[in-house]
């Protein structure tokens, strides 16, 4: 057929372009990750990979599993809903391993972070100019951080 | 706060036991978690944010945050008067240190506004990634498959609140997970367990208990951006009208 | 903090797409203008322009080739590159462009180099020796008929491959533009011109290229410049850049009059940080001068050498202007903040992966692959009388 023989290299061009179509496709079935797919376009797999990332702090809970005697002088103060990390920093290590000593966090640059007097912060909220306050005393010779009220008996 | 060793011996047991389902070792990670029960989602409470910076540290510290990007920031707004389409906003190193304080501004008002990702549920930066590396998983939570992605850094230029960048060390987008291995077990965030004032709550809309419902039943809330129709999960309790 | 003034939300301070993703629009747009610049002899029968037309697809395959490079160099794990092909999330533009260039490069462009070239190929796989002998072998696939009638066939099927090619060549340079265009986070790209005035202002850097290649090519191998040719390639270039400025001036005249919430902070930018490449180099120097001198010679009767010196100075400007545009969409659209309260600045490294260097390299390596393709494949129409004083020979 004289239209294979004048277009024949047409034909053989097609050729080309089937043989990498079909390689492209054999590629992809090996190279595409299998859960790829499983929930949505992307590999399902990184879900769980990304759940098990390590923890770095332990949450309350778990601190009350051990401290409940502090929880419970938290309670009713006005620290109560402060959690134990928010002062004492990630501490999933310790509770993995109790022996880990957390040690104690720095009084003169904690409370301030919180209660130094600024405008631009909510009127309601406990704040005092340090110097003014207390004049370079540290805190913590007054009020006790668990429940730091100290007229309520929370003092020393 | 006392406790012997008597007491140590007693508690380390049901430590342990605690311990262990906080864990959950291998990547099959929480039996207990069924990714269909749960539509994550937060609320942040502006009026009890004191812009203490925990927050910014928190996250950092959970998540190995490189310095100079954030998961998570804190901006102070100033609105002078009624000029609210100019308010003066800073975030020094995204609040990580708090900020500085204030004297008094007779006519002006302040207020913070912590901002993370928003875990869009018509997110616009899933929407352009070339390859599927981010998604918004079953749960409603916005992630980054690291070992997929390949650094193109389209989805930091789609997303419109800039919770994005791309991690200088492992050349891959990142971003705030809302703390995805921790809520799966159980936990709150990092940010919200660290948060003294309780300005920042994790919330499961899909949750009938969760006291997230019976607030906006009650509140005036808002989301950032309502304009860019993102379907943004994080509402803001009264935020006000000059914020970015 | 260094290089900001206002406010920026803090991830924002640094910019995440560097001049390399500036090079590739251009390098891109250059393909697509050089291509219909090449469908305007084979579609549109515009015979004038013939002495390009090998030439023009030379020249878009040697910048097509370099195309995916200032990309590579960017990601930031390049290795992961054909996750886009292997799986394209089907919602983004930068995932369905992988196709539109791969279609574009072997569906169109090499196909229809190869249907033009393919006698001379054959004709070349029988005269030459050695490695070159193989390369064209090769190319021949095989089959040496060059009877008239698979001549023929060969012609019939490339008028095809251009018909499709012109709505091609838009679709690549227009989904480049659609990139950008469909960011609703970012008011400085998000526009539905953005496509639109991409493709206008590509025809006009590829016209601009080709022209000024074929004057240079000319000049080196000392043959006379086909003024018809160089005539009414300038005439096309005027009014694809008229079209292209008039879009660009729409866009403007629009964003000045709504002045959404976006408009005072990027107007401000415009005036500050981007006045030297968008006002100076893009709008000025790049669109109005080469615009001006293009006009002056459809009005005046000027002599040959002047508008050779005019088409030369005006394709120079209309290049770099190009470049200033994509430059002004792809940084500008990273100096400003998403919050519209400040403004941050480019620190363009010197010899880093991402670099000016790099930029300068990528910019020049496509000249080195064509000057290789034109040995390999030459463009040049039949053979004019070489004179010494040809090329500076009056009408």
């Amino acid at each position: 057929m004289s239209i294979f023989r004048d277009a024949g290299h047409l034909f053989r061009l097609a050729g080309v372009y089937l043989a990498g179509t079909l390689i492209f496709l054999a590629a992809r079935a090996v190279v595409v990750p299998h859960s790829f797919g499983q929930y949505g376009h992307y590999r399902g797999a990184a879900i769980a990979e990304i759940a098990a990332k390590p923890l770095h702090f332990a949450g309350h809970q778990t601190c009350e599993t051990c401290h409940s005697d502090i929880a419970q002088a938290k309670a009713g103060g006005m620290h109560a809903h402060v959690n134990c990390e928010a002062c004492h920093g990630p501490l999933a290590n310790h509770a993995a391993d109790p022996s880990i000593d957390p040690g104690k966090p720095d009084v003169a640059t904690l409370c301030v972070r919180c209660h130094a007097a600024s405008a631009a912060r909510p009127k309601n909220f406990p704040q005092v100019d340090a110097a003014q306050h207390s004049g370079g005393v540290p805190c913590n010779t007054c009020h006790q951080p668990h429940n730091p009220a100290v007229a309520a008996g929370g003092a020393k | 706060m006392n406790i012997t060793r008597r007491h140590m011996l007693l508690l380390l047991p049901a430590a342990a036991i605690a311990w262990e389902s906080v864990l959950a070792g291998t990547p099959e990670a929480s039996p207990n978690y069924a990714m269909a029960e749960h539509w994550w989602s937060m609320l942040i409470d502006i009026p009890k944010c004191i812009g203490c910076g925990n927050c910014v540290r928190a996250c950092q510290k959970e998540n190995d945050v490189p310095d100079g990007f954030f998961r998570t920031w804190v901006e102070r707004y100033h609105v002078d008067d009624w000029n609210m389409a100019n308010p003066e906003v800073i975030s020094p190193d995204g609040g990580k240190e708090g900020f500085p304080a204030v004297a008094e501004d007779e006519k002006g008002k302040y207020f913070f506004v912590p901002k993370l990702c928003n875990h869009c549920a018509d997110s616009p930066c899933t929407q352009v990634c070339p390859v599927g590396a981010t998604f918004v998983a079953p749960d409603g939570v916005v992630l980054v498959d690291q070992k997929y992605c390949m650094g193109c850094a389209y989805c930091v230029q789609a997303c419109p609140y800039g919770c994005r960048y791309i991690h200088p060390e492992k050349r891959v987008a990142d971003k705030c997970t809302l703390c995805y291995h921790r809520i799966t077990k159980g936990l709150t965030t990092a940010c919200c367990e660290a948060c003294p004032t309780g300005a920042r709550q994790l919330a499961d809309l899909k949750n009938p208990s969760d006291p997230i419902h019976a607030f906006l039943k009650t509140h005036s809330v808002q989301v950032l951006k309502p304009q860019m129709a993102t379907g943004a999960k994080v509402f803001y309790n009264d935020l006000d009208g000059s914020v970015r | 903090m260094p290089g900001v003034e206002g406010f920026m939300h803090p991830n924002e301070v640094s910019l995440y797409w560097s001049v390399l993703i500036v090079l590739y629009p251009y390098i891109t747009g250059l393909v697509a203008g050089a291509f219909i610049l090449a469908s305007l002899v084979r579609v549109f029968r515009v015979e004038a322009v013939g002495p390009t037309y090998r030439l023009a697809l030379l020249t878009a395959l040697s910048f097509l080739m370099v195309a995916p490079l200032p990309l590579q160099l960017h990601l930031g794990h390049p290795e992961r590159s054909l996750e886009m092909y292997m799986t394209p999330h089907r919602t983004s533009a930068m995932a369905m462009f992988g196709f539109v260039y791969l279609w574009y490069l072997m569906a169109v462009l090499t196909v229809e180099i190869w249907l033009d070239y393919r006698a001379d190929i054959v004709a070349l796989s029988q005269s030459t020796r050695g490695v070159r002998r193989l390369f064209y072998q090769i190319l021949t696939l095989g089959s040496s008929n060059v009877s008239p009638r698979s001549l023929h066939i060969d012609e019939r099927v490339g008028w095809f491959i251009t018909l499709i090619g012109i709505p091609s060549a838009f679709l690549l340079h227009g989904y480049v533009g659609f990139i950008f265009g469909s960011i609703k986070a970012n008011p400085w790209w998000s526009s539905p011109l953005m496509p639109v005035v991409f493709i206008f202002s590509a025809m006009v850097s590829g016209i601009a290229a080709v022209m000024l290649i074929y004057m240079a090519a000319s000049r080196l191998r000392r043959q006379l410049i086909d003024m018809q040719c160089v005539d009414t390639i300038a005439q096309y270039m005027l009014y694809t850049f008229i079209i292209d400025f008039s879009l660009e001036m729409l866009d403007l005249i629009h964003r000045i009059y709504e002045a959404d919430e976006s408009f005072r902070s990027l107007n401000f930018m415009v005036h500050t940080k981007l006045w030297f490449s968008q006002v100076i180099l893009q709008i000025c120097l790049g669109t109005l001068v080469p615009i001006l001198l293009l006009a002056l010679v459809q009005v005046t009767k000027l002599s040959a050498a002047v508008r050779r010196r005019l088409y030369g100075i005006s394709g120079s400007l209309a290049l770099i202007g190009i470049f200033a545009m994509r430059w002004n969409v792809v940084i500008g659209g990273q100096l400003f903040s998403k919050s519209f309260l400040g403004y941050t600045t480019y620190k363009m490294a010197l010899a880093t992966r991402e670099g000016l260097l790099v930029a300068i390299g990528l910019t020049i390596m496509p000249l080195f692959i064509l000057a290789v393709l034109v040995k390999l494949l030459p463009p040049w129409p039949k053979e004019q009388p070489v004179a010494h004083t040809a090329v500076v020979a009056g009408d």
